[in-house]
């Protein structure tokens, strides 16, 4: 099997800073953050790749960088062996970037609320001039929506329903990849059933790959192939779905399923996890975890953990086994 | 203890005048929480479970209004006071946690500015003895070295960090009951796990009875005792946590159940409840979930549509799932 998408040594650092003049005042230093650090994974075709992590752990950086929307720092993505970042053979890139298309999280924010839901469909293919004849009304079929659907405007529809028509939009200029951003954490239950399962449809039938980014533990069990865990930018631990859920090697790992609410837990009585993110402008030395960490040992916050194999796991922990 | 539950809610009735007719976001819904009990209220957005929950502390947006029913604190009607009356009960017997804590507190205001001041209006105490309440409360809801950020302003504080002293602040006047409305929908699932664990511990030690309002299962299953399930402004069922989400007698609870993704079952499909919930002004006759349900009959689609007290008690439906599911309800 190969890889579609290759995410090597990646790195995104912002600058954070106050103005310049504030900075000379207050003898401020310059402030820099760093989102995503280091990170490596592939993808492979027809295959669903989830990232979790808790909120500000760098998912939605790393998606903006595959897609092409923000260049990385260091490192390189390559898409179809194609790196957005570096390539200047213009067809090459105009063809990958047809092949990848993002889904966000908020169906509200991201239609345009003045045109009509057959525009906003065929509004990828037309900018590069294609042909839209009965796209629209093709698509919004697919996505369990009526052709007749297409005068319409996005107020008319439902939460669930503007996400079927961002999908739709995604899937105008036939992609090979979707990039997907919490696409269902604005969502009711009964409306994220019907959108994940018709997420499932369409890899099947149409062979999609799927990058899908969430907080959500259930959700990614049950959409995906394999996970990476994020822990302030950094990949702590990655394993094929059932490796991961059955064995958990990482100790953020462990400590995110234990403190996940589960419907067959009732009345649970754990002690819910000690501490919270640090701050990412000046993260914990040597393992980002240590200080959280119920097994930190002195060596762990000295010394970066390096990724390691283990079985069917990749973990950056120094005592992970 | 006595048997008067903290709060009752008897038939309660919001509605909303508009031109096209008058909405009713809140539909003849009743339930009683008991001292030391969380009562969790679930239902997809647009149910009414904030209109509920704000109907019973008197901070309903207008021009929704009650307009019929009753609200008992501690069996005193309270749904019928207002202006000074309302403000200072609602200080004093009842707290307020939100889903942004920001909108619950002062930005201009330190901490220990607002937990002094909410203390000294509604406990007698010196400004010395409220300010070390005030320490003692940052404390309980486990904000590290309390004594030294009490005087942070809000800013200065992690997002899980304030959602706590929101909670010190609720419960600083040592209220008999919690509103919670999405307390942990915008945090992360460590200080979710966090805050949730700290309801419990201040429910079950001073006895605080708590409307817990989330659309989460999980959170629901880890801390209610009854839950309260909402749709379209009506109680759809009610009843304890574990028979609820186990056992679900209405079908819209059993989908609700099944389209929630589980760990244990897999990449197969989720069940899906077909269609959306309609919109208040649009509703059908009948059973609001009527067309939906796959096991809608003539009956259901007739008013009057079944309610809590013409079922069996526990679900608002003529057909409930269960033990004798043939059985009609009511007939
Ligand atoms: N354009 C930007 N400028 C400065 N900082 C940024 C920018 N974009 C992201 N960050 C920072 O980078 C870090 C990672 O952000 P990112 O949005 O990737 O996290 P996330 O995992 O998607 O979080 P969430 O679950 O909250 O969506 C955060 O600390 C964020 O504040
Ligand atoms: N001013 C208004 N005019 C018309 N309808 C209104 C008005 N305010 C609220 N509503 C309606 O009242 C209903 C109940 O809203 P409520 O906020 O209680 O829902 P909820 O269950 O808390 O939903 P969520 O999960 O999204 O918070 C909604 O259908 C809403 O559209
Ligand atoms: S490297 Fe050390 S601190 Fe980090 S997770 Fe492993 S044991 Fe914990
Ligand atoms: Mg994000
Ligand atoms: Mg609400």
């Amino acid at each position: 099997m190969s890889a579609l998408i290759k995410v090597d040594h990646l790195t995104r650092i912002f600058d954070v800073s106050k103005p310049w003049l504030n900075r000379v005042i207050e003898r401020l230093p310059k402030a820099l953050l760093t989102a995503v650090s280091d990170v490596s994974f592939e993808i492979e075709e027809n295959s669903v790749y989830a990232l979790v992590g808790e909120s500000g752990s760098g998912k939605s950086t790393i998606g903006k960088i595959v897609v092409g929307l923000v260049p990385p720092s260091k490192g390189a993505v390559e898409v179809e062996g194609v790196d957005l970042a570096t390539e200047t053979d213009a067809a090459k890139v105009e063809a990958v970037r047809a092949d990848i298309q993002m889904i966000f999280q908020d169906p509200y924010a991201s239609l345009n609320p003045r045109w009509r839901v057959r525009d906003i469909i065929a509004e990828p293919v037309a900018a590069k001039g294609g042909d839209t004849k009965g796209l629209a009304e093709r698509l919004l079929e697919q996505v369990g929506l009526s052709a007749k659907d297409a005068d319409k405007y996005p107020h008319e529809f439902s939460g669930g329903q503007r996400q079927r028509i961002c999908i739709a939009r995604a899937l105008a200029s036939g992609p090979k990849i979707i990039v997907c951003d919490e696409p269902t954490s604005a969502l009711d239950v009964s409306v994220q059933a019907q959108v994940l399962n018709l997420m499932s449809d369409l890899r099947e039938e149409l062979g999609l790959t799927y990058l899908f980014i969430s907080h959500d533990l259930t959700v990614v069990h049950h959409m995906a192939d394999k996970i990476g865990v994020l822990y302030l930018g950094r990949l702590v631990e990655e394993a094929p779905r059932d490796t991961l859920f059955d064995d958990p090697k990482h100790p953020y790992t462990r400590m995110l399923f234990d403190a996940a609410p589960r419907m067959d837990a009732f009345g649970r009585e754990v002690e819910p996890p000690k501490g919270e993110i640090p701050d990412a402008i000046n993260p914990p030395t040597g393992c980002a975890f240590h200080p959280r960490c119920p097994l930190a040992v002195e060596r762990c916050s000295r010394e970066r953990p390096e990724m390691r194999q283990i079985g069917q796991t990749r973990v950056a922990c120094h005592l992970a086994e | 203890m006595t048997d008067t539950p903290v709060l009752s809610v008897r038939n309660l009735v919001v509605e909303i005048p508009t031109r096209h007719g008058v909405l009713r976001p809140v539909d003849n819904v009743s339930y009683d929480i008991r001292a030391g009990e969380i009562l969790g209220v679930v239902g997809e957005s647009g149910a009414g479970k904030s209109m509920t929950g704000n109907a019973v502390v008197g901070l309903l947006d207008r021009p929704a209004r009650i307009t019929s029913g009753e609200i008992l604190l501690s069996g005193q009607p309270i749904h019928t006071l207002k202006g000074e009356a309302l403000r200072r009960l609602r200080g004093k017997k009842m707290g307020m946690i939100f889903q942004d804590p920001l909108t619950s507190l002062n930005p201009l205001l330190t901490v220990g500015d607002q937990l002094t001041e909410t203390i000294l209006e509604h406990l007698g105490v010196s400004q010395q003895q409220a300010r070390e309440r005030a320490v003692a409360a940052l404390e309980e809801v486990g904000i590290p070295a309390a004594r030294s950020r009490i005087d942070s302003y809000p800013h200065e504080f992690s997002g899980g960090m304030r959602q706590r002293v929101v909670i010190a602040l609720a419960l600083c006047a040592e209220p008999d009951l919690i509103i919670a409305d999405e307390p942990t929908t915008a945090l992360d699932v460590s200080v979710q796990a966090q805050i949730v664990a700290l309801l419990k511990r201040l429910c079950r030690e001073r006895g605080v009875a708590v409307m817990l309002v989330t659309h989460d299962m999980g959170v629901i299953a880890e801390a209610a005792d009854r839950v309260a399930v909402m749709y379209a402004g009506r109680l759809a069922e009610l009843g304890p946590v574990r028979e609820v989400l186990t056992e679900a007698r209405h079908p819209y609870t059993s989908g609700l159940m099944a389209s929630t993704p589980l760990a244990s079952q897999g990449h197969e499909r989720l069940r899906q409840i077909p269609g959306a919930m309609p919109r208040l002004g649009n509703l059908p006759d009948g059973c609001a979930f009527h067309p939906r349900c796959e096991f809608a009959q003539d009956r259901c689609r007739q008013n009057p549509g079944p309610t809590l007290d013409t079922c069996d008690g526990r679900a608002a439906c003529w057909f409930p799932l269960g033990a004798d599911r043939k059985q009609e309800v009511g007939a």
